[in-house]
């Protein structure tokens, strides 16, 4: 196996840019070229090198790549982008973007991860250990395609707008989400094991977001249909019991929003337009 | 004194008869001239075109409505980024560019004159503002009136006169230059919650109808001796069967006609040329409105193109955009009520394999090629409704050959294509016709005595684009016609180089027109009088407010009409 190794030189204290920080677009090159690549390094065009020190491990060229990042990556953005191939191991933070537009291979985070993680992302998988910013896989701002597939995975809590737009694949955060789960999402599932600060699936037209733990309120626009007592993730079964609602009904929709009962006794009331 | 030649180029110059000779060009000091002096710099344009610099007539780029739409857009230009270079700015695009790029772009292709055709007058000093951030092009707006309620007031109660000197107080104070008249009534009446459908239907708190708007600007027009008609966009735009509507609007003016001018601009019919009476069976209305203005000499069109692709709906119809936004289901935001009129945006994708967009895409095209005179329809895609102008070189080739609309031809939805005319259709333009859609006509027809033709005097807006016309087939190698289209080898504007072989090599900064029609003093300070109570009743701005001064144009040209009265 070949192996790509970025370490970040020196603290940045502006956003970098590379929209080639991905195995598909090292593959076949040499170390040279890899250093030489663009770098936008806030309004000034500089090379890799200049941000990162390269050096490669093991393997002939025409093995799979591994690219590992290690530093603190916060600042740098769009590592990942249109990623095809390979795996890429962040050993630290990582910026804007992460992952975004990728389509196969796998994304690993050791620390935490700016907004747009897996935005508009078409496959793959990315596991952030720490925490994740706004916008965990959706889509760009004014458009309508968010995530299309593909799993991403954060351990820690996630901002706003998780899967706003989101067509297809899976989200699951394993800390508390901020408002907005599931903006405009017609189909895929969220699920966020903690709370989640309100107004989930607001506009959704399909798909699901499972909360596991605290809501404060239920949009006015969500009908109650049931009580369920598990609902499947993949291939885990999640013990509940949940309240099932449907809505958007501004939309018309038909997503289902799943919240936990035990962590909502404040949603007790709903239980009396239960059929 | 800097002199420029244009040497040996194929010169196509409809206005002075000139179809495609051999010939020099001289040009001193911004005008072309009859000879230079041998210090001259010169370009040798052998085995190229040359052209008038491209005068487009009807294209948004600049005021609230297009800004609303950059705003509304994020995603739009995310996809199209321009870097800056040493002497560019950065920019992007696709279907709204910002107002630099827009100027870079147009340069590009060899357009040097561009005018914006829908301003809210009460926003119109933003208009200006942006107009003045657009580099290298001249450029000009056209005010809205169709919905103003002091118009409509003036016409109901038959005060032709003081209405015209309305018009002519507010085009100088918006530094406007032609009368736009957009959904006469209709914008209005929807402000109300209904929708006006025919010309004879009555605007609600108004008693009036379109056909008297219509037919009120259309005098006053005259009236007031304006360089350009009244340019309209007509009643029950985008509704199935709207063809009638729009052969009613150009013939509710023709007894108006006279003076051997055209006397109303239909803007982008293919919007408003359907037949049918529902989305089911739509068809091109296209024949019978050809064959109108065929016969017809005081009216001039133009399509208002439909590309294939992603773009921008906007228009001062809010009715139409919030149809167009019910249809589709996609964003949309509605401007300019507040103001005088009315506006909506909506981002709308034009497919081929639907039925609806492919019959439009039909029109625009069966309508350029059907109606004869090429004097009397101009190239546009009323940008960016139905496609930004950066297309212009591709609707061009489907002009110029039938291959290249075959080609299109063969991959829209099937039972569009069963129904229109365009595949029986063979004719091809010549490029003196195209010379003729994209400048000569549209600068005639708006006035433009130094634009759109190459006589001496004439202002040095030259097109120069590598066609070695001899060699090149438009109608098989259409192509390399797109290709040298979209670049130009030479732009020149007031004889400065802007552009050599597609690349921007100078920013001038462009003129604006405006034109100032003369009443007599004492109907403007009684008519003035009269409003400034209306001021004071209706605006939240003062009369003394509200006019656009000249000086806060950066480069104003004012144009004087002579009124009658």
């Amino acid at each position: 196996m070949r192996e790509i190794i970025l370490t970040v030189k020196r603290t940045l204290n502006v956003p970098v840019e590379c929209l080639e920080i991905s195995p598909n677009s090292f593959a076949g090159k040499g170390l040279e070229q890899i250093r030489a690549m663009e770098v936008w390094e806030g309004n000034r065009r500089s090379r890799l090198e200049d941000v990162f020190e390269v050096k490669e491990e093991g393997g002939n060229p025409s093995d799979e790549l591994t690219v590992r990042i290690v530093g603190d990556a916060s600042r740098i953005r769009k590592i990942g982008c249109s990623m095809t191939e390979g795996s890429i191991a962040i050993e630290g933070n990582a910026g804007m973007y992460l992952g975004e537009q990728m389509s196969a291979g796998s994304i690993t985070v050791s620390g935490d991860v700016g907004a747009w993680l897996g935005s508009r992302m078409k496959g793959g998988a990315i596991e952030v250990k720490g925490t994740a910013g706004d916008f965990v896989g959706s889509s760009y701002r004014g458009s309508t395609k968010g995530m299309k597939a593909g799993t991403i995975i954060v351990h820690g809590n996630a901002g706003t707008e998780v899967g706003c737009w989101m067509r297809n694949g899976t989200i699951r955060i394993k800390g508390s989400s901020g408002m907005f789960p599931g903006m405009h999402m017609n189909n895929g599932t969220i699920y966020i094991e903690k709370d989640c600060a309100g107004r989930a699936g607001a506009q959704m037209t399909g798909g699901r977001v499972i909360v596991g733990g605290y809501v404060p309120a239920i949009l006015p626009s969500f009908n109650i249909e049931e009580v369920r007592e598990r609902v499947k993730v993949g291939e885990e079964k999640i013990p509940g019991p949940f309240y099932v609602f449907t809505g958007d009904l501004n939309e018309n929709g038909n997503g289902k929003l799943f919240i936990n009962v035990a962590k909502n006794p404040h949603l007790k009331w709903c239980e009396e337009y239960l059929g | 004194m800097t002199e420029l030649l244009i040497r040996n180029g194929t010169v196509f110059d409809p206005l002075n008869r000139i179809r495609g000779e051999k010939m020099d060009l001289a040009v001193r000091d911004g005008r072309i001239a009859e000879s230079v002096s041998s210090k001259a710099k010169i370009i040798d344009a052998s085995g190229m075109v040359v052209m008038p610099g491209g005068v487009d007539i009807h294209s948004h780029i600049a005021g609230s409505k297009v800004n609303s739409g950059r705003i509304l857009r994020p995603e739009d230009h995310e996809k199209d980024v321009e870097e800056r270079t040493s002497i560019t700015r950065a920019g992007v695009g696709y279907s709204i560019p910002s107002t630099f790029t827009t100027g870079y772009r147009y340069s590009r292709m060899g357009y040097t004159t561009v005018f914006e055709p829908a301003t809210p007058p009460l926003k119109t000093r933003h208009t200006h503002e942006e107009l003045d951030q657009i580099p290298i092009i001249d450029k000009a707006c056209f005010p809205l009136f169709g919905n103003n309620w002091f118009v409509m007031e003036y016409l109901k109660e038959g005060k032709l006169e003081e209405c015209a000197a309305y018009i002519a107080w507010m085009l100088n104070a918006t530094k406007g230059y032609a009368i736009k008249i957009v959904d006469p009534g209709g914008v209005e009446a929807w402000g109300w919650g209904r929708y006006l459908k025919r010309l004879d239907e009555e605007v609600p708190h108004f008693a009036i109808t379109p056909r008297e708007i219509l037919r009120g600007l259309c005098k006053i027009n005259k009236m007031l001796g304006m360089p350009h008609a009244i340019h309209v966009h007509t009643n029950n735009l985008g509704n199935p069967g709207n063809y009638l509507t729009t052969i009613e609007t150009m013939d509710c003016v023709a007894d108006l006609a006279g003076g051997g001018k055209p006397v109303i601009h239909i803007t982008h019919v293919q919007f408003c040329g359907f037949t049918g009476n529902s989305w089911l069976n739509v068809g091109s209305g296209a024949p019978e409105i050809a064959e109108y203005v065929n016969k017809h000499d005081h009216v001039t069109v133009d399509p208002g193109q439909v590309v294939f692709g992603d773009t921008t709906t906007m228009t001062a119809d809010g009715p139409f955009q919030f149809l167009l936004h019910k249809l589709s289901g996609n964003k949309w935001v509605n401007v300019d009520v507040e103001g005088e009129t009315g506006a909506g945006i909506v981002p709308f994708r034009y497919r081929r394999s639907n039925y609806v967009n492919a019959v439009q895409w039909g029109i625009g095209l069966e309508l350029m090629l059907l109606v004869k005179d090429p004097w009397k329809i101009y190239l546009t895609t009323d940008h960016p409704n139905a496609g930004p102008f950066t297309s212009y070189p591709k609707v061009i080739t489907w002009l110029m050959s039938k291959d290249a609309r075959g080609r299109v031809l063969a991959r829209i939805n099937k039972n569009a294509r069963r129904r229109l005319d365009l595949p029986g259709i063979d004719r091809e333009y010549t490029f003196e016709e195209i010379a003729i859609v994209t400048r000569a006509g549209t600068s005639k027809s708006l006035g433009l005595k130094k634009k759109g033709h190459l006589g001496v005097g004439a202002d040095a807006d030259i097109a120069v684009y590598s066609i070695d016309v001899s060699n090149i087939d438009p109608s098989r190698d259409y192509e390399l016609v797109r290709k040298a289209l979209a670049n130009a080898a030479y732009t020149i504007k007031n004889g400065e180089i802007v552009v050599r072989e597609g690349e921007i090599v100078a920013t001038p900064t462009g003129t604006t027109y405006w034109v100032d029609p003369k009443v007599s003093n004492d109907l403007m300070q009684q008519t003035t009088a009269s409003l400034s109570a209306k001021f004071e009743e209706y605006y939240t701005v003062r009369m003394a407010n509200y006019p656009v001064e000249e000086n806060y144009l950066e480069s104003p040209t004012r144009i004087e009409a002579v009124a009658e009265v």
